[in-house]
């Protein structure tokens, strides 16, 4: 009786033999609710611009504050309305939900889900030789969570309090009560709303990319034969999924403190005399629980880029990377670091001197596995035939600003020299370089690199090169000086300084700060105008625009939902065999056996090629190499 | 079946597992760093003081006791399924859910016995946190038996059986996590009042 009628197909997923290349389907499951990874990096990229766009045109609007304080900016009435004071400045509320968003718009939906988003995507299954992700479903999910989650913020720039104000670190009291300031009312809850779903759209792609990068390769790609960018996408999936809950919880307790009345983090707090019913809440428990994933967050932003950009130096530099092995430990090094540092961005709350010290040296631990990475870009550069391409130049933007920004963080990593920096202008040009700037750099070197495959088209690449030169100038001299600011003790997030005599001598800095800000946003716009533009004129891409070695350049030029035509190709080499003596182009893609490259193989490649000739090659091969 | 057949020929992919499973185990992973965020959160605030200190209701040693038999449950679920004892695997998913549901009921008539001692949601930190952490784990409970609502369907559907053993193995997989969960959380309450 129990063995009525059963299906008897097996288990195994067999993905293969799918014939995935004629998938027709109408435009709403096309475009809109699609299952395939190249088409949702697009939405992820698409909605990641749009929000870069706002974040920047916010952070031009605040610096014209900051450097033209004296001026008027009645002009921007029909955009900005109420929030111009009938003096025709810029509202004091106003001003802090701008770099409140400018900072939450930036580091979640522009450089989280806009790079992430977009790149561990697309990049995924293309380098690893899958048809797709693990779950396309999941893979749909999490941009719908993302664009819903847009939906809400965005909303929230536009009711009549403001959106959330306190700061993108959202530190309670202040972002806990609405009586504190305008925008920790609907704005904050919105906010909360908004990031929560954030929160469930990054944990379903993250679960997505770390599946699919082990379970999903290709006949003989090893891990030793994974692309660096694929190794990053997998480390930031891996920190994102064991961060972004922390923050849920974190978020959680604000809310129930918020909505509910409890008293997790508030205590002991009065409102014209009157004091509040809270009792018992701590602010610093807020403060460990947010960068418990905060800190994690910027390797979350960074990590993707430093991988792009791995990539992208060896192949212009028609060099093999510098030291894959130490890349690969790095990476995985900074990963584990990044969970245990947090509380260096709360040196002045008060803690315990002897735990300061402790965070100061595993804070300070970070340059080494950094350090190692520039190191290994400098060496590929070194002696290499480098192809300046916009997206080798963004490549090598996002080494100098990560050297130039990684260099303050090693003062500012001191628990005794932060006191003097805490919350200056100094943590804000740090950040902005090392992270910010280094990471959208990592972000336009990857837009710059795969336009061919994502859109069978390539970029101009004058307008490229201008649009790098006029980004790559603009940002240093809107960060440089901010160090100068910084020290002499400016405090980030205040409106205005002319009040201080102290700071009056800095007007002309900040000016040239606001001028260059104003600079760089507009050479933006050449950007996209190249985007657009190139994606219905520009000019047809080959098939292999900049002879790379990885795997998505085997496929068609315009791949379908299953990349590849015909059966999915097998790895036999590394990514990197660039310029190998003896070899008759200066690249030998991974799809090539070294049974057909005889004259570059090394002597242990050599012994390779009887193993590859019994069919089962890679997996035996790895297990020699134990 | 020629294709099938192509299949047994073709050399194993390193290192690879099934996909779905392995993303219930990273799933199971994000659950369990939520907790350990909590966990976490009331051992900082517990050490900062002015903690009220309360016992926890006995019904709690009860509920514990009928999620540990819920795993018990699900894994002879299993096991029928691998077997091909398909009026079994419905039978033990019944009595799962039926515990879920009782062990859910429980914690509920724990937190009125909470109210009862003068611990409400609203006040210490200390009784938020318990709140908290049991209703979350509750939330996650719930979304578990909707879990088992589906495998009950696909057992219905025939889809259940020796060789299609993915799916009402992942749900053992989530539900015996989250019986684990609250052992941990339950030894974790006694240890830190």
């Amino acid at each position: 009786m129990a063995t009525v009628d059963i299906h008897t197909q097996a288990d195994v997923h067999h993905h293969d033999d799918h014939d995935h290349e004629h998938h027709h389907g109408n435009f709403w499951t096309n475009y809109i609710f699609c299952q395939d990874h190249k088409v949702i990096a697009k939405q992820f990229l698409i909605t990641g611009m749009f929000w870069a766009l706002i974040g920047g045109t916010m952070s031009v609007l605040f610096r014209l504050q900051l450097g033209f304080p004296e001026a008027s900016i009645e002009w921007l009435r029909p955009v900005l309305g109420g929030w111009i004071t009938p003096e025709g400045k810029l509202d004091t509320e106003f001003y802090l939900a701008l770099v409140t968003m400018h900072g939450t718009i930036m580091v979640f939906f522009v450089l989280t889900a806009g790079l992430s988003g977009t790149f561990s995507n697309f990049l995924i299954p293309l380098q690893v030789g899958a048809r797709d992700m693990a779950s396309g479903f999941m893979n749909m999910l999490s941009y719908w969570f993302f664009f819903l989650s847009s939906v809400i913020m965005f909303v929230s720039i536009f009711i009549s309090t403001g959106p959330a104000s306190g700061g993108w670190t959202i530190y309670p009291p202040l972002s806990a009560l609405p009586q504190a300031m305008s925008g920790s009312g609907l704005g904050m809850t919105l906010w909360l709303v908004s990031m929560a779903l954030f929160i469930v759209s990054s944990l379903l792609g993250g679960i997505n990319y770390i599946t699919t990068v082990i379970n999903m390769r290709t006949k003989g790609m090893s891990f030793s034969r994974l692309p660096l960018t694929v190794w990053a996408f997998f480390f930031t999936a891996i920190i994102g999924v064991l961060s972004f809950p922390v923050l849920f919880a974190a978020a959680l307790l604000l809310i129930f403190d918020r909505s509910f009345g409890t008293s997790f983090y508030l205590s002991d707090i009065y409102i014209n005399g009157e004091a509040l019913p809270n009792q018992g809440g701590s602010p610093v428990l807020f403060q460990h629980l947010f960068w418990f994933l905060g800190h994690p967050e910027v390797y979350i932003v960074i990590l993707p880029s430093l991988g792009i950009t791995s990539e992208i130096i060896a192949t212009n530099s028609r060099k093999p990377i510098f030291g894959y092995k130490a890349m690969v430990g790095s990476i995985l090094f900074i990963t584990i670091l990044s969970f245990v540092v947090w509380a260096h961005h709360m040196f002045v709350t008060g803690m315990n001197p002897f735990l300061g010290s402790i965070f100061t040296l595993l804070t300070l631990i970070i340059a080494v596995p950094s350090a190692v990475k520039i190191f290994n870009y400098v060496t590929t550069l070194w002696k290499g035939n480098i192809i300046f391409t916009p997206a080798m130049l963004f490549s090598i933007g996002l080494v100098s600003f990560f050297l130039s920004g990684g260099i303050t963080g090693i003062f500012l990593g001191n628990s005794a020299v932060d006191i003097q920096l805490h919350d200056t202008y100094f943590v804000v040009a740090h950040f902005h370089l090392v992270m910010g700037s280094a990471s959208f750099f990592g972000m336009l070197a990857g837009v710059y690199h795969w336009f061919p495959k994502m859109f069978g088209r390539m970029m101009d690449d004058r307008l490229g090169k201008i649009h790098f030169w006029i980004t790559f100038i603009g940002v240093y001299l809107v960060f440089f000086p901010m160090h100068y600011i910084g020290i002499a003790g400016f405090p980030r997030r205040y409106y205005s300084w002319t009040n201080f005599e102290l700071f009056n001598s800095f007007a002309d800095l900040n000016m040239l700060v606001s001028t260059a800000a104003i600079l760089t946003l507009s050479a933006q716009f050449i950007f996209l105008f190249n985007f657009f533009y190139s994606i219905f004129r520009g000019k047809v891409a080959p098939a292999n625009p900049w002879k790379s070695n990885s795997l998505e350049w085997t496929t068609p030029r315009h791949p379908g939902h299953g990349n590849w035509p015909g059966e999915i190709p097998t790895v036999y080499r590394w990514p990197y065999d660039y310029s190998k003596p003896g070899a008759k182009d200066d690249y030998i893609p991974q799809t090539v056996p070294y049974s057909e490259t005889p004259e570059s193989n090394l002597p242990h490649e050599n012994d390779l090629i009887k193993l590859e000739m019994e069919d089962s090659g890679a997996i035996v091969v790895e297990d020699k190499k134990h | 079946m020629t294709t099938e057949f192509k299949i047994v020929e073709e050399p194993k992919k390193p290192l690879s597992m099934h996909p779905k499973k392995f993303a219930m185990w990273i799933f199971v992973a994000t659950v369990g760093m939520l907790f350990a965020a909590l966990t976490s959160a009331y051992i900082v605030r517990q050490a900062e003081g002015n903690w009220l200190y309360f016992n926890l209701p006995t019904l709690l040693n009860w509920t514990t006791a009928v999620i540990l038999l819920s795993s018990v449950s699900m894994q002879l679920a299993y096991w029928s399924a691998k077997k091909d004892l398909l009026d079994r695997v419905k039978l033990w998913i019944s009595v799962t859910m039926v515990l879920g549901l009782v062990f859910l009921v429980g914690q509920f008539l724990a937190w009125q016995d909470l109210v009862a001692h003068n611990v409400y949601f609203v006040g210490n930190p200390s009784g938020s946190f318990l709140y908290v952490i049991t209703g979350l784990h509750g939330l996650h409970i719930i979304s578990a038996i909707i879990y088992l609502v589906i495998v009950m369907v696909s057992a219905y559907r025939f889809k259940i059986h020796s060789r299609s053993l993915a799916q009402i193995e992942m749900c053992a997989t989530y539900w015996h996590f989250l019986g684990g969960l609250w052992l941990y959380l339950f030894i974790f309450l006694i240890l830190n009042r």
